[in-house]
């Protein structure tokens, strides 16, 4: 007879035919029996952190950064409802993670037990499955199938609910071989004629772009090099989303910088005139957008994407090629080459003007900032702490708000993974407990939080996460002291009533620092700042860089809610004859 | 605000709204159902009725029929969002006019009254093979198998001759033919 061993014992056979290094997670009566069994795996490490949806958002960090699910493991109630944000960010900007839960013994679930809630329940609108294992016969395949699940098509999460008895109950443990129950859903759906009549609309096309998204990144660093030879072989130009910066260099000639709602005057111009637009990897998310009816009216619309769902959900397309980005573009440039159609010099004449047309918008500088030499620009911080940083290969993170749009449009990224932000969500709070997974992953790389005072404060907590496992994460605040993307949108939108985005009573972020036992630093006028950031990038341990910025910018260029793409906000001084009226102002 | 152009509504160009026949074919587990229904109105979908069992007891199979209302391209996402779902086997999409798909609901009639109300209340429904299915002096339990639209006409023909209660299932649908949907 085989050995016997307890359902903890499988939870951690399971792990660790996963290849599981690191657990992101928080003790508490329902998980007990995993805990207890800990000791004895020594190739996985558990990192204690201080709040459950920081346990999420760092697995999210550790994710994205490594190509790798995401490991949670919290305990019944309050623990699995912890997590609830931080699955509900993965399921939007579709990062792989399995959760694992503890649960009331079987025979108590629907008792209204101590610590009872019906995870399952309320994470199934928020994970791609989940499961509630009541039989320890069910739970190898169960936990197998989760890693499965979570990491195949497009990724997300996933929660495996486990009763405190099935993980004290015995059964014999072999590896399952991996079953295929795929149910029909296969990846990829795109013919050799769907390549051919993509590659005759890209050889008629005068005005084509390229607009890129987190698919590219979710498909493998390999994506990326086949994304750049695509940009290459045809000359066309790229823009991307907030979730593909990286995919493409941030500072190649033919990128036009990030489009949608904070994005340059040339990406969204480009969108909006083109003849062709080829969107691979990104979901036409309404910051895209902007107003449906008027999205780029003039072109051809291919879309590039892995899950089916997403294809014609918001923006009819003419040409659909479902499937891993990855195969995709290879099968592309594969045919482009085969061809001999040397796109960039035949089509080099036919999309010159195009180009033309593209330079001229780009010397609206639409990313241009009155800097001053009294106060901190928060655009100029991040400008100085990309300078200061960009010969090292810096990960970083971000909160959600005014902040997170400048890090994004000042910060530029040459790779893949680089880049971690809560996108589809928006969750503030995202940033700090991201860094610590991104640092879990790359113990020797530079990992910065940008951030804002008011998100950061949200899971500041995990600071002393960090402090714990000696992870030198930056937590670079642009304190403004409001929440400052929701004052933008007073000021725009509700004549500067600011209604309680003002945060009265900050604490000191230096001493707050020292309580946690991390370094402090602060920085108040621009000609301190070179020497402050280099003090924090320096020093090796966790530092909070208290970065004092004008309370009064606001992120422009800016896309209007309600409007179309050739309506940008470029500055302050714009913005009374572009005011949002009307129906624009009922949108979020 | 009535209907406020919104940067990401779907679209303002009112397409048609017709009647489909949503059928699912699913692993009959715990949560199933939830995970179908859940999906409709978490986004925004319509359910007109939803008729669920077994079809497989082997291969523990489940078909679920939805009676649903929507623009081509909301029918259309209703299928790719079921289709993701992990335990959802199959989807199939027939229009609610499709001549080669019968379409069926079944309904129970409780008619308290005299015997000449009864009387004709049975002769209402014989058109639509109706069954008695239990019998009193006062009463009668008249068992019909009809088109929705029937049984809602029915139901409100019937108050006249003392329908006290109605109980109704939600539609089920086969292809007619040899054809089976795959």
């Amino acid at each position: 007879m085989s050995k016997l061993y307890t359902g903890a014992e499988i939870v951690f056979k399971c792990l660790e035919d996963q290849e599981v290094d690191f657990i992101f997670g928080y003790p508490g009566g329902a998980v007990l029996p995993i805990y207890d069994e800990l000791k004895n795996h020594n190739t996985i490490k558990h990192i204690l952190v201080r709040h459950e949806q920081g346990a999420g958002h760092a697995a999210e960090g550790y994710a994205r950064s490594s190509g790798k699910p995401g490991v949670v493991l919290v305990t019944s109630g309050p623990g699995a409802t912890n997590v609830v944000t931080a699955l509900t960010d993965a399921y939007m900007d579709s990062v792989p993670l399995v959760c694992i839960s503890g649960q009331v013994p079987t025979h108590l679930i629907g008792t209204d037990a101590f610590q009872e809630c019906d995870t399952t329940g309320i994470t199934r609108p928020c994970t791609k499955h989940n499961w509630l294992v009541k039989d320890i016969k069910d739970l190898s395949k169960t936990l197998h199938e989760a890693f499965r699940v979570a990491t195949t098509g497009r990724p997300g999460p996933v929660l495996v609910d486990i009763p405190k008895d099935i993980q004290f109950a015995k059964i014999g443990y072999s590896k399952p071989k991996v079953e295929k129950r795929l149910n029909g859903k296969s990846l990829n759906h795109f013919s050799q004629k769907d390549i051919d009549t993509l590659i005759s609309l890209m050889n008629k096309s005068k005005k084509p772009i390229i607009y890129s998204g987190g698919g590219v990144i979710n498909s493998g660093p390999e994506a990326s090099n086949v994304l750049r030879e695509l940009v290459e072989l045809t000359g066309f130009p790229i823009t991307s989303t907030l979730q593909g910066l990286g995919a493409y260099p941030g500072d190649d000639n033919q990128f036009l910088g990030m489009l949608g709602m904070h994005g340059t005057y040339e990406a969204n111009n480009a969108m909006h005139d083109c003849d062709l637009l080829i969107n691979i990897g990104a979901r036409f998310d309404d910051r895209i957008t902007g107003k449906i009816d008027e999205f780029s009216p003039k072109s051809k619309k291919v879309h590039i994407d892995i899950d089916p769902s997403s294809i014609n959900k918001i923006i009819k397309v003419d040409l659909a090629l479902v499937g891993d980005v990855k195969e995709v573009l290879k099968g592309i440039t594969k045919t482009l080459k085969k061809k001999n159609l040397d796109l960039k010099k035949s089509n080099k004449q036919q999309i010159a003007k195009w180009w033309e047309q593209i330079q001229k918008w780009r010397t609206k500088n639409s990313l241009h900032f009155k800097n001053s030499d009294e106060t901190i620009k928060p655009q100029h911080a991040v400008q100085r702490l990309y300078e200061l940083t960009k010969h090292k290969d810096t990960f970083v993170t971000t909160e959600v708000g005014q902040h997170q749009m400048w890090a994004a449009q000042h910060y530029k990224f040459n790779k893949p993974n680089r880049w971690m932000t809560s996108g589809g969500l928006g969750t503030m709070g995202y940033g700090l407990p991201a860094a610590v997974g991104v640092q879990i992953a790359h113990p020797k790389k530079l990992v910065i939080d940008i951030a804002g005072e008011a998100s950061v404060l949200m899971t500041m907590q995990e600071m002393s996460t960090a402090v714990q496992y000696n992870l030198p994460i930056k937590i670079f605040i642009l304190n403004n002291q409001y929440m400052g993307m929701v004052r933008q949108w007073q000021e725009l939108l509700h004549e500067k009533n600011y209604s309680e985005s003002y945060t009265e009573a900050l604490p000191d972020f230096i001493k707050m620092a020292e309580a946690y036992g991390c370094k402090g630093i602060k920085a108040e006028k621009p000609d301190e700042l070179d020497e402050k950031i280099r003090e924090m990038v320096e020093f090796d341990g966790p530092v909070i860089f208290d970065c004092r910025v004008d309370p009064n910018e606001n992120c422009f260029p800016m896309i209007p809610s309600g409007k179309p793409h050739n309506q940008m906000i470029l500055g302050p001084s714009e913005k009374e004859e572009n005011k949002i009226t009307g129906k624009g102002k009922a949108l979020v | 605000m009535a209907n406020p152009k919104s940067a990401y509504s779907v679209s303002s160009k009112k397409e048609k709204s017709d009647t489909h026949i949503i059928v699912v074919w699913v692993d009959n587990e715990a949560g199933v159902l939830a995970r179908v229904v859940g999906l409709f109105s978490g986004r925004g979908y319509n359910i007109e009725s939803l008729a669920v069992a077994e079809v497989d007891a082997k291969k523990s199979i489940s078909r679920i029929t939805i009676v649903t209302t929507g623009t081509p391209q909301v029918i259309d996402q209703i299928k790719l969002q079921l289709k993701k779902l992990v335990p959802v086997h199959k989807v199939a999409d027939f229009k609610r006019n499709d001549k080669g798909v019968i379409f069926k609901e079944m309904a129970l009639f409780k008619v308290v009254g005299n015997n000449t109300k009864i009387k004709k209340a049975i002769n209402a429904c014989k058109k639509y093979d109706a069954v008695i299915l239990d019998k009193t002096k006062k009463s009668n339990v008249i068992q019909i198998t009809a088109l929705r639209r029937e049984i809602d006409k029915m139901a409100k023909n019937l108050r006249k001759f003392g329908l006290v209660s109605v109980s109704r299932t939600g539609a089920v649908a086969m292809t007619r033919g040899d054809k089976v949907f795959n």
